[in-house]
């Protein structure tokens, strides 16, 4: 076993003894030693000490540090000497110091951890998110430079000397003028770029010759349901008083746009078509994460909320770029909503639209036969098949989730 | 101002003849009325509580460290909640809510505020005591009855709140959605309740004593900077906390009386709630109203405080003394028209989205000209690095690095992808953690001798600001990055995405930063308590401050000044001035003493000073006059 392996397993074991103290209870200690299956802990409570004891010998040496400090220093006054150690200089040598290491771990940073991080947006308007996100990191990574090696050049130059004496400088009404425009004028040009963008995001137009797949989210603890709206292209609707241990959602099958909908076990997108998410939640907050995308919304009990974009690249094209053959779109969960929120996944997959077409008509339709026989349904003799193609004019006169919330 | 005069002198006399109240150890250590005492009661219990919710972040941390590792002393302690030597995932909530809901309103509102604010508006000001001693000490009591209650929900079944901070409904209204939201969610409104009946309690009475009971020559425009910033935030403090309060009962009634103000269709299960009509949006709306200016009421403080020290330790008044207070100013004005920018995906409007986008960046140019103001005292200085001054220029550079990633997450747009991810988690531990806590911190390695008449260890002290300084960017600088590739924040492990796994071996790193940020805070904790009792004699000004604090004695005495209290000529910083004597004129000085160095500026447009200075600078310095 490494060092460093050992080090990892006691010493966490040994810094849990001294920072859980507080948030603890004797009580419970009892009980779980009483029930839980014996543990030789002699072991465990060794290394503990032992690693306090290091933590002890480590502060002894400080202290012994210090009082050599301390004597050296009296010794220097004894004899008349100037102070020992200028304690100004160090810490403004120090400050240099973290200057320059500092900015080479901020590059470390943004090449080794920044080569981390999502790929590019597979999504159109992710594409200018990721547009507008670059000219806000080159903005403030310029300013976050600069800032800083004023800020400690100022505290390595200006550190304290004996003969010198500050320069008694109050105030300088330009000055203070220059550094309230600019940055105003910055963030002007921010909101704006910003503000277009989430315009565009949230305020579609919508194309009569291209319409939006409709596809209903519902989540709960802790789980995603996917509601494809079968031939009709319509989402049924539902009511939260309907859910039973058979019907889930909740959908009303007295409607007729409810009869073909699909059940999906991953979210299955076309590429290079809108996708228009229904997003419901049954129990308590979730957040509909799709970073690849750069598509998050809420999901709300009681509200329904809707975010339409277009994948622009699919899983195939992406494990290309990525070079990664195991990738794979996600769906998470981003809002914290209980036990289980840090697995509350779905996958995501964007296929060309002949795949897409091939896969869709293999999903099995919400209603079973127990179902039908719920809503007094004609139950039919051979196996049930989704309803037949509607024809395209009856889309647009049932189409409750055209009914756009958001659009203006 | 007669009345007050009037008492004063009253006050004085009976000093004279009667010397000290008597005092028992319970009324002037326990139920003390004296602001300084109070003063004391408050920062000890806010580093206790920081303390605890730093031990907490420790747990935690391991989790997110060694996710499938056991370590058994972990079940000795927490039992059942860490069964098998590893913390559950309902516990790892309970953690993040607790460490939070600690951090940001025990340790940050109240260890910051309370402690600074009261003992600096009576000492800075010149003023016996707080307007109200007793309103005072019922705040400090209220405060640590909310303490208790907030820590208690450790030792009941169910465990503490586990919603985390924010405890939005419905997951904070339903028990059944997580356990946390039994009893331990009853305990922390109520709590909450307390704490915010002890911060009005203190606003009160900060926002009256700065009005009424300045000291003869303390106009506004002559208070310290400390004193611009704890005024401004006890308003805030005022106008957001009932806010905070109102949400806070219409939640205990949907828990307990089966109202729906939060709650509408919600099915746990297959069984179909009762509640119809509420908004779970209309929580956060409530919860943001105080939230986003109780951000502010946290770094407000520990800007004044750090431009005090700034300006006391570069020997140079503070750059834009005017611009500082009117930014301070705007500030508060601001921070109660962003509070949107939290809920850009809640599913809020869209429109909101961007009004409120607009004021969030607007609020950024206010921050900006504090922070290059900051930058212009250091400028030619002659700076001392006193472990204050280096804790105040570390804020400055933790509201920097967090200020600027707020410009990311205040673009609506850009937030989309970094709502609730790591990028948030990181923006808000630099900017309103970190650099608050430094701020906290240099204020009390500066007034620790006002406190305790005593000094502290100042290579301790070093040590303490440069472990942590180090640390806290270790820990926090790698996490924008996990938000960055969309990790979501409050995941109990990262396991269960194969994306994640790249970033267990930074977890692993930023724990052990953790950890070692945690150990140097034991330098702190012992220099503290070592000083109070075997701390080198304090001299009367340690500092070599302007402020009237430095003019009381340093043994403390109930009344602050023995005779009548100084008045004040001056504005605070006339540090280094030309002409003058000594690099520091304190506020006393009447300028009649200060001829040399008298500038034009600081009669404020009195015709017969500047006569009276002119007449003096013919006789005295015939070149200088010549040459103009």
């Amino acid at each position: 076993m490494s060092l460093r392996k050992i080090i990892s397993n006691k010493t966490m074991s040994a810094f849990a003894v001294i920072l859980t103290v507080f948030a603890s209870t004797s009580v419970f200690a009892q009980e779980a030693a009483a029930t839980a299956k014996p543990i030789d802990m002699g072991p465990i409570y060794k290394s503990t000490l032992f690693y306090v004891l290091l933590f002890l010998l480590l502060c002894l040496f400080i202290a012994i540090v210090g009082k050599a400090l301390r004597v050296y220093e009296l010794t220097r006054e004894t004899q008349g000497k100037p102070e020992g150690i200028n304690w100004d200089t160090v810490n403004g040598v120090l400050f240099a110091i973290f200057l320059v290491v500092g900015l080479y771990g901020v590059y470390w940073e943004y090449t080794v951890h920044g080569e981390m991080i999502l790929p590019e947006a597979a999504s159109e308007h992710g594409k200018r998110i990721d547009e507008m996100f670059n000219l806000t990191l080159i903005i403030t990574t310029i300013v976050f430079i600069l800032t800083h090696i004023v800020l400690f050049a100022f505290a390595y130059f200006y550190k304290s000397s004996g003969n010198r004496k500050a320069y008694y400088y109050p105030h300088n009404n330009s000055l203070e003028r220059i550094w309230t425009i600019v940055p105003a004028l910055v963030l002007t040009v921010l909101v704006l770029m910003g503000f277009l963008t989430w315009r565009s995001i949230f305020y579609k137009i919508e194309d009569p010759n291209n319409k939006p797949l409709s596809i209903e989210v519902t989540s709960s603890q802790f789980q995603w349901d996917i509601r494809y709206p079968g031939a009709d292209g319509v989402v049924g609707l539902k009511n939260y008083k309907k859910i039973t241990a058979i019907n889930a959602l909740g959908i009303d099958f007295s409607k007729k746009e409810s009869l073909d909908d699909q059940v999906a076990d991953e979210i299955v997108l076309p590429v290079n078509k809108p996708v228009r998410f229904i997003l419901t939640s049954k129990d308590v907050l979730h957040s509909f994460y799709m970073p690849h995308f750069r598509v998050q919304l809420n999901t709300v009990p009681g509200m329904t909320s809707y975010f339409e974009f277009t994948p622009t690249i699919t899983t195939d094209e992406m494990k290309v770029k990525t070079n990664d053959p195991s990738f794979n779109y996600l769906l998470l969960c981003a809002k914290i909503c209980g036990s289980n929120h840090y697995n509350m996944q779905k996958p995501v997959r964007v296929v060309s639209q002949a795949e897409y077409d091939e896969w869709v008509t293999k999903q099995t339709p919400y209603l079973t036969d127990d179902l039908r026989k719920v809503f007094n349904l004609p139950v039919p003799v051979a196996p049930a098949t989704p309803a037949k193609a509607a024809d395209t004019t009856a889309k647009d006169s049932t189409a409750i989730t055209n009914q756009i919330a958001l659009k203006k | 101002m007669s009345t007050i005069s009037l008492q004063d002198t009253h006050h004085h006399d009976n000093h004279d003849d009667h010397g000290h109240h008597h005092e028992t150890f319970i009324s002037k250590y326990i139920f003390s009325m004296d602001h300084k005492m109070i003063a004391k009661q408050f920062l000890i219990t806010g580093i206790i509580m920081a303390v605890i919710a730093m031990g907490l972040s420790i747990l935690f941390r391991l989790q997110l460290a060694w996710p499938d590792k056991s370590f058994p002393l972990l079940e000795s302690f927490l039992g059942k909640w860490a069964e098998g030597g590893r913390i559950k995932p309902d516990f790892y909530l309970a953690l993040v809510t607790i460490h939070g809901t600690i951090m940001v309103f025990f340790v940050l509102t109240a260890g910051l505020s309370g402690t600074f604010s009261n003992l600096l508006i009576p000492l800075q000001l010149g003023a016996r005591d707080m307007a109200s001693p007793f309103l005072n000490m019922l705040s400090y009591w209220f405060f640590f009855s909310a303490c208790v209650i907030m820590m208690g929900s450790f030792f009941i079944q169910t465990g503490p709140a586990s919603a985390g901070w924010t405890i939005y409904p419905p997951l904070s209204a339903i028990p059944k959605a997580i356990d946390g939201s039994a009893m331990g969610m009853t305990m922390w409104l109520i709590s909450m309740v307390m704490f915010v009946a002890s911060s009005l309690m203190g606003g009160i009475n900060y926002v009256t004593t700065v009005l009424n009971m300045r000291t003869k020559g303390m106009d506004l425009w002559k208070m310290p900077l400390t004193i611009w910033a704890f005024f401004l935030t006890a308003i805030l403090g005022i106008l957001s906390f009932p806010v905070l309060v109102a949400g806070v009962v219409l939640l205990i009634f949907d828990r307990s009386f089966g109202t729906s103000f939060y709650l509408s269709d919600i099915v746990m299960g297959t069984q179909v709630l009762p509640n119809e009509g509420g908004s779970p949006i209309l929580w956060q709306h409530l919860f943001w109203f105080l939230g986003h200016p109780e951000v502010y009421i946290v770094i407000m403080p520990a800007l004044g405080i750090s431009s005090e020290i700034i300006s006391i330790n570069s020997r140079k008044p503070i750059f834009g003394y005017h611009a500082m207070i009117y930014s301070l100013i705007g500030i508060t004005t601001l921070s109660f028209i962003v509070w949107g920018h939290h809920m850009f995906v809640t599913g809020m409007n869209p429109l909101l989205g961007g009004v409120f986008m607009i004021t969030t960046l607007i609020i950024a140019v206010p921050s900006a000209v504090k922070t290059f103001n900051y930058l212009a005292t250091l400028w030619r200085g002659n700076i001392r690095f006193t472990p204050a001054m280096l804790f105040a220029i570390g804020l400055v550079s933790f509201f920097i690095s967090g200020g600027l990633t707020g410009i990311f997450l205040g673009n609506a747009a850009l937030d989309i992808n970094l709502h609730d991810t790591y990028f948030v988690v990181a923006h808000f531990h630099l900017v309103m953690g970190s650099a608050a806590i430094f701020g906290m911190l240099a204020g009390v390695y500066h007034w620790f001798p006002k406190m305790f008449g005593k000094m502290m260890s100042a290579k301790l002290g070093y040590l303490h600001f440069w472990l942590t300084f180090i640390c806290a960017y270790l820990v926090f600088f790698p996490l924008h990055f996990l938000g960055l590739d969309g990790v979501p924040r409050r995941y109990y492990a990262f396991t269960e995405f194969e994306f994640m796994n790249k970033w267990l071996t930074v977890n692993v790193f930023v724990t052990w930063a953790a950890i070692i940020a945690a150990l140097a805070q034991v330098a702190f904790l012992f220099n503290f308590f070592y000083s109070i009792f075997r701390g080198k004699k304090a001299p009367q000004n340690p500092w070599e401050a302007n402020t009237l604090e430095w003019t009381t004695p340093v043994e403390h005495l109930h009344g602050n000044w023995p005779g009548e209290i100084p008045t004040v000529y001056r504005w605070p910083y006339d540090y280094s001035k030309p002409g003058a004597e000594t690099d520091f004129i304190p506020q006393t000085v009447p300028f009649s003493q200060t001829m040399s160095s008298n500038l034009p500026h600081d009669f404020e447009g009195n015709t017969e000073a500047e006569e009276i200075q002119k007449g003096w600078e013919v006789k005295n310095k015939p070149a200088a006059t010549e040459a103009e």
